[in-house]
Formats: C-alpha cells, sequence, structure tokens
C-alpha cells in the first residue's frame, strides 16, 4: 500500500513538473534515468558489468535521428522503434560475445565492443562523424500529436519512461528476475540446479540493451541531436556512476543517480568549474567506492530500516 | 597483391612493432597487478599518460634530460601507484573486485581531467635526444634511431621483468602469492608488502612506457584512455595467466595493426578488437588462458 501511495504521489510530481522546471532539463534527467534503469537490470540485479553500454544508447539515437532526418513523413514512433531493434540486435551479438567471459573480464570485452562500435559510428558515412546528426526533426506522434512543443514532448518522454521502468519492474519481479538474482548470488548452484546460465545473462543483456537503445532513441528527439558523445566510453562511465550513486541493484537508485549528475553537470556547467567536470565526476566514482557502496538509495534504506 | 611496397611495408610493420612494444609493457603491468591483486587497474592508461607529462614537466620545468627522466618518472609514477594502492585500494581489498576497476577508474578520470584543464587535449612536442637522434639506411628501408631503441629497450624491459619473475627468489614470492596469498602470510612472509610492490611496480612499468612514447606520439591527456582500451583487448586475447602471454600478445598484435594499415587502412583502428572477437568465438578463456 504504502509503495503504491508513494509511485502515486512521484507520478503527480512528474506531471507538475515542467510548470515549475524547464521541461528539456526534465527530458534529460528522463531520458538518463531510464538508461540507467536498463543498465542497473544488469549490474544490479545479475552482477554484470558491462562498460560499453553507451553502445545501446547511440544506436538507438544514430538510427532514430538518420531515419528521421532522411525518411520523409516518417513518425517519430517508427524510428524510435526501429532504433530500438537495432540496439537489441547489436545486444543479442554482443551478448553472446560478452557472456562467454565473466566478472572483469566481461567488463573489458564489452568496453572493447564498444570502442569497436564507436570506430564504426566515427567512420560510417551517415553519421556525420565528428559533427554527428544535428537538426532532427520531432514530427508527429502517429501522425497526429505535433511533438515541436517541449511541453507536449515532455509528456510524451514521460510515457516512454514509465512505459520502460514498468518492464524493467516487472522483468525484476517476475520468475526470470528471480532467476537472474539467484545466478548473481550463486552461479555454480544455479548451473547445478540446472538453469542454463548463459543464456538468461544473455536474455537480461539484450533486455537491457534494448531498453538503452530506448533512451537514447527518445533522447535523440528530445535534443534533435546524435553525436559521438553518445557512444563514447566516458558515456559508459557516466551511466556506471550514475548506478553506482543513486544504488544499484533498486529500483529507485539509478534515477535518483541519473537526476542527481544531470543536475549537477548542468550545474556546473553554468559555474567557473565547469573545467573540472571529469575530475569532480572522477573524485564521485572514488567517494562512492570507497565511502558509498549502496549509494543515496541504499543508504536511506538503511537509515530507515534503523530508525523506524 | 605482388607489387608490394617493400619500403611502405617495413614502415608499416616498424610502426606495428612500436604500438606493440607500448602494448606489451602496459599489458605487462596489468597482468602482473590482476595476478597478485586480481584487480584490473583501469587507471594504467592514465599512468602512461602521467609518465610522458613527468618526461615533459621534467624537462622544460626543471630541465631534467630524457635519460634521467626515463629512471626517475617511473620511480615517481610507482610512488604515486603506490599511495593509490596504499589509500584507495587496500580498503577496499575484500570488496568485490569490480569495485576496485570502477575506484581505478575514477582515478583515471580525475588524472585525465586534470591534464586536460591544464595542458589542453593537443598535445605538446618533446625532442627526441641527440644522442637518438638520426637513424640507420637499411636495404629496404630507413630506420630512425629513436624508433629501434624503443623496440630494443622495452623488449629488454620485458624479458628483464620475467627473468626476474620466473628466476629469482623475489619472483617465486610473487608467484606463490599469486596462488594462495594466505598460505604465503602464514609463512611469515609479509604479503601486504609484496602487493604494494608489486603494484607499484606495475604501474611504474607504465609509467616507463609514457617516458619511452612522449618523443614519439605527442603527449596529450587522451593518449592514455585510447591506448589501455586496445590494451584491454589484447589482455582478453592473450588471457592473463601468463606474463610470457601478456608480451607476446602485445607485440603480437601491434604486428598485426601495423600490416592491416599497410593492406586495408580502413580497419587499423578496429582490427584488434576483431581479433578479439575471433578469439572469443574460438578460444573464449584467451590464447594464453589457463581457465576453464
Amino acid at each position: 500500500m504504502n509503495n503504491k501511495k508513494l509511485n502515486l504521489i512521484l507520478l503527480g510530481l512528474a506531471l507538475v513538473a515542467p510548470l515549475v522546471l524547464y521541461p528539456v532539463f526534465l527530458m534529460k534527467v528522463l531520458c538518463f534515468a531510464l538508461f540507467a534503469c536498463a543498465f542497473n537490470l544488469l549490474l544490479g540485479f545479475s552482477g554484470l558489468l558491462s562498460f560499453g553500454h553507451a553502445v545501446f544508447l547511440g544506436s538507438g539515437s544514430y538510427i532514430t535521428g538518420y531515419l528521421m532526418l532522411s525518411v520523409e513523413g516518417l513518425t517519430p514512433e517508427v524510428a524510435i522503434l526501429a532504433g530500438v531493434a537495432v540496439s537489441a540486435a547489436i545486444g543479442f551479438v554482443y551478448g553472446k560475445l560478452a557472456v562467454k567471459r565473466e566478472g572483469i573480464y566481461f567488463a573489458m570485452v564489452t568496453l572493447a565492443l564498444a570502442q569497436l562500435a564507436f570506430f564504426f559510428y566515427l567512420q560510417a558515412p551517415f553519421t556525420g562523424g565528428e559533427d554527428g546528426i544535428q537538426g532532427i526533426p520531432r514530427g508527429k506522434l502517429f501522425g497526429v500529436i505535433d511533438l515541436s512543443d517541449n511541453l507536449v514532448m515532455y509528456y510524451f518522454v514521460l510515457a516512454v519512461f514509465i512505459g520502460g521502468f514498468a518492464l524493467i519492474y516487472r522483468t525484476i519481479h517476475s520468475p526470470f528476475g528471480q532467476v537472474m538474482k539467484a545466478i548473481r548470488e550463486n552461479e555454480p548452484r544455479a548451473i547445478s540446479l540446472g538453469y542454463k546460465v548463459n543464456q538468461y545473462k544473455l536474455l537480461c543483456f539484450v533486455i537491457s540493451a534494448t531498453l538503452a537503445g530506448l533512451a537514447g532513441s527518445t533522447k535523440a528527439l528530445v535534443f534533435q541531436l546524435a553525436s559521438l558523445t553518445d557512444v563514447h566510453w566516458f558515456m559508459s562511465g557516466e551511466v556506471v556512476l550514475m548506478t553506482l550513486l543513486g544504488g544499484m541493484g533498486t529500483i529507485w537508485g539509478p534515477v535518483l543517480g541519473a537526476g542527481t549528475i544531470v543536475t549537477l553537470q548542468n550545474a556546473l556547467a553554468a559555474g567557473p568549474l565547469g573545467n573540472y567536470i571529469h575530475v569532480i565526476m572522477g573524485v564521485v566514482f572514488v567517494i562512492c567506492v570507497l565511502a558509498f557502496r549502496n549509494g543515496l538509495v541504499g543508504e536511506l534504506q538503511k537509515l530507515v530500516k534503523r530508525n523506524f | 597483391m605482388f607489387d608490394i611496397n617493400l619500403f611502405a611495408l617495413f614502415g608499416q610493420l616498424l610502426i606495428g612493432l612500436i604500438n606493440g612494444s607500448f602494448y606489451a609493457l602496459l599489458a605487462l603491468g596489468l597482468a602482473i597487478i590482476f595476478g597478485l591483486l586480481k584487480v584490473i587497474n583501469f587507471s594504467q592508461g592514465a599512468l602512461y599518460m602521467l609518465g610522458a607529462f613527468g618526461a615533459w614537466m621534467g624537462l622544460n620545468y626543471l630541465g631534467i634530460s630524457y635519460w634521467w627522466a626515463l629512471f626517475l618518472v617511473p620511480l615517481a609514477v610507482g610512488a604515486i601507484g603506490i599511495l593509490c594502492e596504499r589509500f584507495l585500494i587496500r580498503p577496499i581489498a575484500n570488496e568485490d573486485h569490480l569495485y576496485s576497476l570502477l575506484l581505478t577508474f575514477g582515478v583515471a578520470l580525475v588524472l585525465q581531467g586534470l591534464f586536460t584543464h591544464w595542458y589542453g587535449s593537443s598535445g605538446l612536442p618533446y625532442a627526441i635526444p641527440d644522442e637518438l637522434k638520426g637513424g640507420f639506411r637499411l636495404p629496404f628501408m630507413y630506420l630512425p634511431t629513436y624508433r629501434a631503441w624503443i623496440i630494443v629497450v622495452s623488449l629488454a624491459v620485458c624479458l628483464g621483468t620475467w627473468l626476474l619473475i620466473e628466476k629469482t627468489k623475489l619472483g617465486a614470492y610473487l608467484r606463490a602469492g599469486t596462488e594462495n596469498p594466505q598460505l604465503m602470510q602464514a609463512f611469515g612472509i609479509n604479503v601486504p608488502l609484496i602487493v604494494t610492490l608489486t603494484y607499484g611496480f606495475g604501474v611504474a612499468l607504465a609509467g616507463f612506457a609514457g617516458v619511452l612514447a612522449a618523443p614519439v606520439y605527442s603527449v596529450s591527456p587522451e593518449m592514455g584512455s585510447n591506448i589501455l582500451i586496445v590494451v584491454f583487448a589484447i589482455v582478453v586475447i592473450g588471457g592473463m595467466g601468463s606474463i610470457g602471454g601478456a608480451i607476446a600478445t602485445g607485440l603480437g598484435m601491434g604486428v598485426v595493426e601495423g600490416l592491416t594499415k599497410y593492406f586495408y587502412p580502413e580497419a587499423s583502428n578496429t582490427v584488434i578488437f576483431l581479433v578479439m572477437v575471433l578469439v572469443l568465438l574460438t578460444k573464449p578463456a584467451g590464447l594464453f588462458g589457463k581457465e576453464a
């Protein structure tokens, strides 16, 4: 009951938020929150650290952006679906390769594969190289609703986020999610119980990649831009940081982490510390790992448990 | 295929060997650290960058010559590494090893960010020392002295490290620690000290590679992260089971990259990653890997 109430309050807040805060900022938070939630499904609930998740974000954003710009009269939902499908396909191929190794090697394999994709996008003619794809039209949703207005776009992005978030929530609380947790906690045991561990890992990887692609596709429409930043290894690191800071393995952690990091970046970019963004992110990383491994949500939960 | 331009081919092979020397030095450092600490040091690339900047700063601010830099900078980088190990990595030594990967990633971000802020992202030049200027005219190619020096000296360092680990008492401790640190501690050997020194030595190798690289690549904050991702792929290809394997894979991949640059330049950035994919498909544990 309590949870339901909390969800309703949050939903209400999300609905009125654009009246108070700048919609584009909120949309950025939502896109990164979805990206981080997708990443958290993999790291937090199956213990697989992918250091190349930017590929899926960037692929979604490049494909959606390219289609919107080059196909006349294409509606945004089709372009998004195409971006998501490509991300899912790459997720399947990369996942197939990456689940062959474990732990630290898994992280290195995904990072290297992501770098492979980075060079592909850098050299491929349709991505515009260093300039990226600019001036992507937002188009009309289902051919009816014009998304060029920021407020309309915001509610669309909110709907996408809620859809993605609900899917992740369902996945975590499904029998599949329980098996994933079992694999995370004790892989040999899960194998001995007869679970085909690698297939579970692969499916989890694909779901995560798909939703990361959804975040990327939506992000391309929000900013009307798809660029190399989205596929750079730094972006892969950023999503790790969001998840770690918010609390990996918690439902709301990545959302809070993404909100915090995006807010921090916006605040820093305006001020005199703008040049130190990478340094500050690095310091936050170190502090999180040394003193704060449960993340914001994890620490909050501990606090609540201890006092109430 | 038959009108191969030997001059260009050998030129690319030489560049490949030089890149391979750096890959080998960095992969060797990673493998040594991983062996004992089970930590993948994500800051290895940043420390390599620090080595190159150390040489540049030494020359421009303190007038330290290349030769002294070659000796002093690895010591300094090693000392920084020891501090990192002692105060950052050791407190989380018992946690999941993914945390130490993330921690060193954070350290790398800080170092790269600071140097980008101080020196911008365009490269700084570092002159080749007078003693190593010039070159040899061979029948099939022109071999600049400095490039030959890189290959010779990094091979010597790799070989020396290999001998140190395989043939000396200290190396025996190191290998024993890799197998079973608890048992070694029970025999009265100071394992934490060995761990710290190993980490220091591993990152000193990166610093040394950085000094060697300063005159051939431009000294820039991003030089570390770019090479490190390639070295990660190399480590996946070779597996970190053997020191010799890390060295051989590093050099070999450099050569593969050089050959690709000659035959199909478009793929030269990606060929090592593609080799990694092939290895994962055929021999998932890596060429020299031991794990099941």
